[in-house]
This record gives structure tokens, sequence and C-alpha cells, in this order.
């Protein structure tokens, strides 16, 4: 029983990375821009709840909806402004341009907070938990599980149920033509990186109550994020959140075999979905 | 109502003048067809009426108002639709998604508004069945008639048709020129560039000849093609 326990955190936690990975899916997805700043903007992120936590009182469920908002324009103005601007044939710019806003980010945090840990204040909610037959769960984690469900199912539906979904997906297949049809990929683009953000919000609220941050973690999220979306297939939603929960099944029965191997057998089951299946396990038909 | 009229048009790109001195008109409903050389500076012209090119000299009239200034995009909106060469529509998206993204942001409107409309371009121009397949899974024909579907729903008032019977089969081109009259009968007026001369000929009421960038010939199609000088140049025929 205590494997099955295993598992069924595992899975939770994958819940966690799918999140942290929804939002780099999307934008390599429409964009094919590689964010490697997307673990600081997380990271940022619940500095920005943890703010609004302390300064208005609120409670951090609260604080992620006025967070979200705030979000959304910084990636819309992110994008237009710089991001866009790298864009082209050429993938190395981008690469430089969000590797220096990573460090950039990181050192800005740094200077405002100090490289004290931090938490977001945890309440009878974030420690409650439930009995499912011998089973406990903790809330928490099925809070973020289902967040990550929802926040995957959203996006699907965006994406094709939607007007600005067919958009998105008609820049991302030939933004020249897009552009003839009188579509404005520097918005469109500005508009995903904007929802990217919003994504990466819910996640540093899951990343700010599961634990303590600090300036420096981004990047190790970034390539939690990175193994989930290339282990799902690069473009696949429900593959991104299949990426997640392999990469978090594979850590807590690394940590249940080893306490020092948590870590390490996520990486190793990256490295073996990589042998096995290099575009991933559900790759988009010609990329 | 004169539709379009070019006015002494130029364009050159560095020392090659890919346009000399273009004037033509075209009265609403007419349908005109542009034949001419590899080179003759034909695709030039449409993008000189799209607006995707400026004109270095001369103006464009577009039903009676100059739009030499215009940019591509508000051309689109206010009635300038074509299609291209080579079919390019979004592979992953299907037939009705293709239109549906045309005309919303070709009209300005909301998908909720152009719907209908788009399936009623699907119904005329016979892919209706084919409407929730991805263009990239289309025969040649049918992405031409994708092609010609996408320019419709955007409710042109001028169609632009660039060599969009190329690569058929007989059959093929047959079917594609019952939607072409289809759509002219409709009111539509029409400018198409083609090669195969049949196609346009069975369609259009006036054809202009197109040779290094200049207008030396315009007027009745059976004339035109019986012309010496058309004959010459075009076909290399020695007469």
């Amino acid at each position: 029983m205590i494997w099955v326990d295993t598992i069924i955190q595992g899975i939770l936690l994958g819940g966690l990375y799918a999140l942290f990975a929804a939002g780099l899916s999307l934008v390599f997805g429409i964009m094919r821009l590689v964010n490697l700043a997307h673990g600081d903007l997380i990271v940022m992120g619940a500095y920005l709840m943890l703010v609004l936590v302390t300064l208005l009182g609120l409670s951090p469920f609260l604080a992620v909806f006025i967070a979200m908002p705030l979000m959304f324009v910084l990636g819309w103005v992110l994008q237009k402004f710089l991001l866009n601007r790298t864009l082209g044939d050429d993938i190395l710019p981008p690469l430089l341009v969000t590797f220096g806003l990573s460090i950039a980010l990181q050192n800005a945090l740094l200077e405002g907070f100090s490289a004290d840990s931090q938490r977001l204040p945890t309440n009878a909610l974030t420690t409650a938990s439930v009995d499912v037959g011998p089973i406990t769960l903790g809330v928490m984690p099925l809070l973020t599980f289902a967040s990550a469900v929802l926040v995957i199912i959203g996006l699907n539906q965006l994406f094709y149920r939607t007007e600005l979904g067919r958009a998105f997906r008609a820049t991302s297949d030939d933004a020249t033509t897009a552009s003839l049809m009188g579509i404005k990929p520097a918005n469109i683009f500005a508009t995903a990186t904007g929802i990217a953000l919003v994504i990466v919000t819910i996640a540093a609220l899951y990343l700010g109550l599961r634990a303590n941050f600090d300036p420096n973690i981004g990047p190790a999220r970034l390539i939690y994020a990175f193994e989930a979306v290339i282990i799902g297939g690069l473009g696949s939603l429900w593959g991104t959140l299949l990426g997640g929960i392999i990469i978090g099944v594979a850590q807590t029965v690394g940590a249940a075999v080893n306490p020092e191997w948590q870590i390490l057998a996520g990486h190793v089951a990256f490295l073996v979905v990589l042998l096995v299946r290099p575009r991933g396990l559900f790759p988009r038909a010609n990329d | 109502m004169t539709m379009l009229a070019l006015k002494n048009v130029s364009k050159s790109f560095g020392a090659l003048t890919v346009t000399d001195d273009a004037s033509f008109e075209v009265p609403e409903g007419q349908a005109l067809g542009i034949i001419g050389p590899n080179g003759a500076g034909k695709s030039t012209l449409f993008n000189l009426i799209t607006g995707n090119l400026r004109p270095d000299e001369g103006s464009i009239h577009f039903q009676e108002r100059d739009v030499t200034k215009v940019s591509a995009m508000e051309r689109c909106l206010t009635g300038i639709g074509r299609s291209f060469q080579i079919p390019q529509p979004f592979e992953k998206l299907t037939v009705y998604e293709n239109l549906l993204v045309a005309a919303t942001h070709g009209r300005n409107l909301s998908e909720r508004d152009v719907r209908d409309d788009c399936a009623e371009v699907l119904e005329r121009t016979e892919l209706i069945k084919r409407a929730n397949t991805p263009a990239g899974q289309l025969s040649l024909l049918e992405r031409k008639r994708l092609e010609l579907s996408r320019a419709m729903a955007t409710q042109p008032k001028l169609l632009l048709l660039d060599e969009i019977a190329g690569g058929l089969t007989e059959g093929e081109c047959q079917a594609l020129i019952r939607t072409i009259k289809d759509i002219h009968a409709q009111g539509v007026t029409i400018i198409w560039i083609e090669h195969v001369l049949h196609a346009l000929t069975s369609v259009v009421e006036r054809l202009l000849v197109l040779d290094f960038g200049k207008v030396i010939g315009l007027g009745d199609p059976d004339e035109i093609m019986a012309s010496k000088e058309v004959q010459e140049i075009y076909l290399g025929i020695e007469v």
C-alpha cells in the first residue's frame, strides 16, 4: 500500500510540474520561443503574491486573483516590446535575451528581497487532508492537480473553440499568411505570453504554498518544466500534463527508495523517455 | 461605376522596371483576364493593387477613390480579395476554420457574424463536405477551391485570382471554371492572371496583355488572341 500511496503522491506532484510547464508549452507552441526566464518568472510571481499578502493582509488564494491580471500585463508588455524583436529565423537571439532576462530577474529579486527563503502564509486549508480508504491525501496537492487539469482543459478550449484560439493556431501555422489575413502576429504573440504568465501565477501560488522559495530557485523549476514539455511532445498540452506526472512519479518513487535519489530519479526518467521516444510521447505531426 | 483604375503606374526594383506606365480600368461586374510571359510583371501588378507593394509613380483608384497610399489591410476591408498562385492554407486548421479566420479578420467582424456566410461560401465552392478536414489533407483541386473560398469569405467586391487553374487536370479545371463563373454571375468583379488560356477565355470579357511591365494589348479576348503582336510576343510564334 505504501507504493500506491507513493505513486498517487507522485501523480499529484506532477500537477505542479505541469503547471510549471503549461506556460512554457503554450509560448513555444505558438511562436517557437524558448523562454529561459520562465522559472524566474514563476519565482517572481511568488514574490508578487508575497508582497500582496504582506501589504494588504490578503489570503494567498485572493492575492492570486490580483496577481493574475498584473502578470498578464507584464507578459503582454514583455512580449510586445522585447521578445517580439528577438523572433526570426535565427533561434539564438531569443535564447540569449531570455537568458539575460533570467539573470536580471534573479538579481533584481535578490536586491529587493534578499537571499532569505520565503513562504506564502499557510492556513488550515493548506495543511488539511482527506482520507480515501487507507490513503491520506493532502488537500493542497489535490488542489494543485485539479488546477493543472483545469488549466489544460481551459487552454484546449481556448485553442479549439474560440476566435482567439484559431488566430493563435493560424499564426503558429504560418505567421506571414496570417498577417495577410489581417491578423497582427505581434499582438497575438503578446496575448499568448500574457496568458502564459497568468498560468505562471497559478503555478507560483502552489510553489509558494508548498515549499520555501528564494530568488535562485527559478532555473531548477525551468528544468522540470522543460522536461515535462519534452516528455509530452512539444506543443501537446495533454502531453505536458503526462510529462509532469511522469517526472513527479519518478521523483516520489526515487525518494521512497532512497531520499537522496528524488531529483536524480526525475532526470533519469526524462533521459529514458528521450532515449525511447526522442520526439516525446505525443509529438505533433510535422515540426 | 469603375471598380478599379490604374493611372500611369510604374514600379521598379533597382534597375529592373517591373511595371511600366500601366493604365487601365475595370468596370464594375466585369471579368478581366491578364496574360503575359513569365516575368512580365503580372504578380507584381496584383501586389500593387492589393497594396503589398507601393508604386513608384502613378495612382490606383478603387471604386473611384484614390487608394494609392492606403494599406493592404484597409484595402482588404474595403473589398479587395485575392487568391495566391501557390495555395497557402493554414494546414492544421480545418477548411471551415481557415474560412472563419479569413472572414473574421478580413471583414473585422466577430466569428458569430460570419459563420453562416462561411458555410454558404463552402457550399458554393463545393467544399462543404470537406469542411471539417484539416487543410493539410486536401487534394490540389480542393486546395485551389479553398484558396478561392478563403478569398470569397472576405466578401470582396473585386476578386484577384493568381494562376488558380495551374496544375489541374482538364476535368478539375472545368470544375473550377464552373465555380468561378458562378462567383462572377453573383456580380463580383474579377481580375484573373492565368496561363491556362482556354480557362481564362471561357470566363473573362476582356483580356489584357502584359510584356516587360508594359500593357501591350487590351480588348476583346478573341481579337487579342488573334493579334499578330500578341502571338509573337506571348506565344513566341513567328508570324
